[in-house]
């Protein structure tokens, strides 16, 4: 159950990351999503055979990560997990288009090619940017920011419990799944009347836990509204942060940077 | 299959973001109003259990290989659609935040296809109408049948939801009827998994604890759900379907290249499209002048005005030739790109190494 | 004489499936008396913990608090008056972080931030765990759990404490350190246990319940003196008077 044990090292790993001190971490968590939203919304605008345009983008999670003192292998390698999706329906790209879309030094680039790589820098960067997020917010500043922007109590009620109780409830499942594995008679996968016992099991378990839970607090003095501590108050750096990555955004889309960049410095030495 | 940020546009993620999100805060309220207060924590650790379920996995019979439960569609047989919806809502933000399953953007996408059509077309649609209001003198036999049914179902229509999403945002050049050979059959297998391991739960917890089906107990709200009670999300899930369908529909029917002559040819066969007194044509082809817009590339770089710097380039994936770019601009792109990686990666450095300073 | 500040009058439970729980219990606690609630499993013992809290309502019977009847309508003035700790403290820390966790009574009673701050605090000052405010329940210990646990009822400053099994998943450091927090409490305390030895150096009261009833209401030392009483209600004597009197000695 090794996937397991990663999936739940990954859900604290990255909160832990939140937890520490740090400019970006105490920065209120609204300016944040809007900032995370307003970046993805950017780089998925550009057309697909957009490829250069796109590399000045990753100054955001980059940037992010150094501020928050996140480690970017912790992030490259979770995207790297989670490509597998993007490469199997982006890799038909260069199979079907073979327009030319750029000329390398006097080859032609099929535009099958500039787009799929395209769209695996638009994966890496739309998703290291949502985990930057929470690597820098933590994962209850995220719906707490949620829900000081107008996301439903009951919606951030929920995420708050389900993270909360999310290690709990694979922690049993792990350890059942690891009983039943050790009496398996060749070690083999759970047939689907165990599986079925296993899981209704660890439903009606979670089922009483919920009950009692839900005990602890009516005892003291739940009436159906969780309140909260503490709501962040929005500052004056908050405020410059999101106007500097909604204007390097802009620019950014605006301009193809690279080529400008390029541009330049071969009129530098010509 | 989760829908992934980088193959999305931003018309069809804000659009789906925004039917997603409007569903939500309905079934956020109509859980609020039932005004139940131990769902809080119900539907959290629920929400935690399908996350700790979905790591647990059983070996699918006669195939050897394994599979593990989606989650939709049994919990809206345990607490209703509504709270159901908002529950997966949850488990699939969690998984985008934490494992970037998908992603943000695709978030609205993922929460349409993989919630939507299992809570209010599988199990409102299918699931209960077969079982009926009394679930405990159903036969096991017909409550197997009717989740693998409804799981099939409702997998059927989120796969057809990524297809007609990746499609509609032009980023991935796999031409629509590609796409559906490859999606749908696997979708089937999937559906079926699905509603096995549905099924082999729901018939334990039936089994075990019969009071959790009876109508009071772990409904979201004094009454069953019925068809007249939940017919808002309902109609919207409809009308998106027939949107989305009709659209395909105009989509074949359109002139526009990329791929759809290969499924122009195989699906149109027999029917002559030189004959505009066919119905289905004139048909189709309004349909195709109702939403077009929905498959006009440029709109998403429209929709961002003065900023369309590469509008131009735009035109190149309509017209399928590129702009010529001579040797020296390729050789400044490259210098470019190298230099701007240089910049990025220093300043990022340098940012990090400000920080560690006392 | 004063009233018993929490008194059982012929309390009795059935479960719907018919299982009979209590079987018409009567006792009285007065202020400050530290009582423990001991029996084999089944007796009755977290039954009667949450009828005492108003969770269940008695077949026949009552239960009196502070001078209320407990029942519906009285369960607000209850509770205020009455913190209870669970067995398993995960299904008691469900916020996000100690400080909220502990925050959530007092913010429930509806007082001012700067109260429920002050309260926070000082209810993790007084188990210790000042420095555990800022972080989220599953990167605390068992003892760092239940402490915080107690913190968060002891937030809404209550004049009784009911405590089920505080000890369950303790190592003996941390139980060491929950008896002494426990021997510092001027509140009433009513604790459901197997650690015997615990309730030798805690409580000064000793209920013996079996099958539903109360079997024997007196010291500890009168308790657990009486052997044939312990052996009838499937208990042995505390593990530190077992050494003088090794209870192996009088089975065949």
């Amino acid at each position: 159950m090794s996937g397991l044990g990663d999936a739940l090292f990954a859900l604290h790993s990255l909160d832990a990351l939140a937890s520490r001190p740090g400019v970006l971490n105490r920065m209120d968590p609204r300016a944040k999503i809007l900032a995370t939203l307003g970046f993805i919304v950017m780089v998925v605008s550009f057309d697909r055979y957009t490829f250069l345009a796109l590399l000045p983008f990753a100054l955001f999670p980059i940037a992010l990560c150094a501020m928050g003192d996140v480690p970017l292998q912790l992030i490259l390698r979770k995207v790297l997990t989670a490509s597998p999706f993007a490469l199997m329906i982006g890799i038909f790209n260069p199979l079907l288009d073979h327009t030319t879309q750029a000329d390398l030094f006097g080859f032609g680039v099929s535009g099958g090619w500039v787009s799929f790589a395209s769209i695996l820098l638009r994966f890496s960067l739309t998703v290291s940017a949502a985990l930057v997020l929470v690597a820098t917010t933590g994962f209850y500043g995220v719906c707490g920011g949620l829900s000081q922007l107008g996301v439903p109590r009951v919606f951030t009620t929920q995420l708050m419990f389900l993270h909360r109780y999310a290690y709990v409830l694979a922690a049993e499942a792990a350890r059942m799944s690891m009983a039943r594995e050790l009496r398996s008679s060749d070690g083999t996968g759970a047939s689907l009347k165990t599986y079925g016992t296993l899981l209704g099991h660890l439903l009606l378990r979670s089922i009483d836990r919920a009950q009692r839970i839900h005990l602890a607090m009516v005892s003291r003095g739940f009436d159906g509204q969780v309140r909260r501590l503490h709501p962040a108050h929005w500052r004056h750096t908050d405020s410059v942060f999101l106007t500097v990555c909604t204007l390097g955004c802009l620019l950014g889309r605006g301009v193809d940077l690279p080529q400008f960049l390029g541009r330049f410095l071969l009129g530098l030495t010509a | 299959m989760h829908m992934a940020d980088a193959l999305l546009s931003p018309t069809v993620g804000v659009t789906l973001w925004a039917i997603s999100a409007t569903v939500l805060s309905s079934c956020a309220r109509r859980v609020q109003q039932g005004d139940q207060d131990h769902l809080v924590p119900l539907m959290g650790v629920l929400g935690a259990f399908v996350f700790a379920a979905q790591m647990i996995n059983f070996t699918i019979p006669g195939t050897g290989s394994s599979g593990h439960i989606g989650g939709g569609l049994l919990l809206s047989i345990l607490v209703g659609p509504h709270a159901a919806f908002v529950i997966i809502a949850s488990v699939l933000t969690v998984q985008a935040l934490f494992f970037a399953d998908g992603g943000l953007l695709a978030l609205g996408a993922n929460i349409f296809n993989l919630g939507l059509f299992p809570c209010f077309v599988g199990y409102l649609m299918v699931y209960r109408p077969l079982v009926g209001a009394a679930p405990l003198q159903v036969s096991s036999r017909r409550i197997g049948w009717a989740t693998l049914l409804a799981a099939v179902i409702g997998l059927q229509l989120g796969a057809l939801g990524v297809v007609l999403e990746t499609s509609f945002s032009g980023i991935s050049n796999l031409p629509t009827g590609t796409f559906l050979l490859l999606m749908q059959p696997i979708h089937v297998a999937i559906g079926i998994v699905e509603g096995l391991a549905t099924a082999v739960v729901i018939l334990f917890v039936r089994r075990a604890r019969p009071e959790l089906f009876l109508v009071d107990a772990c409904s979201i709200s004094m009454q069953r759900p019925s068809f007249r009670r939940s017919t808002k999300p309902l109609l919207l899930a409809l009308f998106t379907t027939a949107a989305l369908t009709a659209s395909v529909l105009s989509w074949f029917a359109s002139s526009q290249p990329d791929g759809l002559e290969w499924s122009v040819a195989h699906a149109s066969e027999g029917v002559t499209q030189r004959q505009p007194a066919s119905t289905l044509h004139a048909m189709m082809a309004d349909a195709q002048q109702r939403f077009a817009w929905l498959a006009d590339y440029k709109r998403p770089v429209a929709l961002l005005p003065a900023i369309s710097a590469n509008a131009e380039s735009v035109d190149a994936t309509i017209q399928k030739d590129g702009p010529a770019v001579d040797g020296r601009g390729s050789l400044a792109g490259l210098l470019g790109a190298v230099a701007t990686l240089l910049l990025v990666l220093g300043i990022g450095r340098a940012l990090r190494g400000r920080r560690s300073k006392p | 004489m004063t009233a018993p500040v929490v008194e059982a009058q012929a309390l009795s439970f059935a479960y719907p499936d018919g299982h009979r729980a209590l079987n018409g219990i009567s006792f009285g606690i007065e202020r400050g008396e530290s009582v423990a609630v001991i029996g084999g499993n089944g007796a009755g013992k977290s039954t009667l913990l949450l009828h005492l809290i108003g969770f269940l309502r008695p077949t026949s019977g009552c239960v009196r608090v502070g001078g209320f009847t407990v029942g519906r309508d009285t369960l607000t003035q209850v509770r205020r008056m009455m913190g209870m700790v669970f067995q398993d403290p995960d299904d008691q820390l469900f916020m996000s972080t100690v400080w909220d966790d502990v925050a959530f009574g007092p913010l429930n009673m509806g007082l001012s931030t700067e109260e429920v701050n002050m309260r926070a605090r000082e209810a993790l000052e007084v188990v210790g765990a000042s420095h555990l405010a800022a972080r989220p329940p599953y990167r605390l210990s068992g003892g760092e759990k239940r402490a915080v646990a107690i913190a968060g009822v002891l937030a809404m400053a209550p004049s009784i404490l009911i405590m089920d099994e505080p000890n369950d998943g303790l190592d003996p450091a941390a139980r060491r350190r929950l008896i002494k927090l426990l021997r510092g409490f001027a509140h009433t305390q009513i604790i459901a246990t197997h650690d015997l030895d615990l309730v030798l150096e805690l409580c000064s009261r000793v209920l013996v319940m079996h099958d539903g009833l109360v079997e024997a209401d007196g010291t500890p030392q009168e308790i657990f003196r009486d052997t044939a009483l312990l052996g009838r209600c499937r208990l042995e004597p505390p593990l530190c008077w077992q050494s003088i009197n090794p209870p192996m000695s009088q089975e065949a």
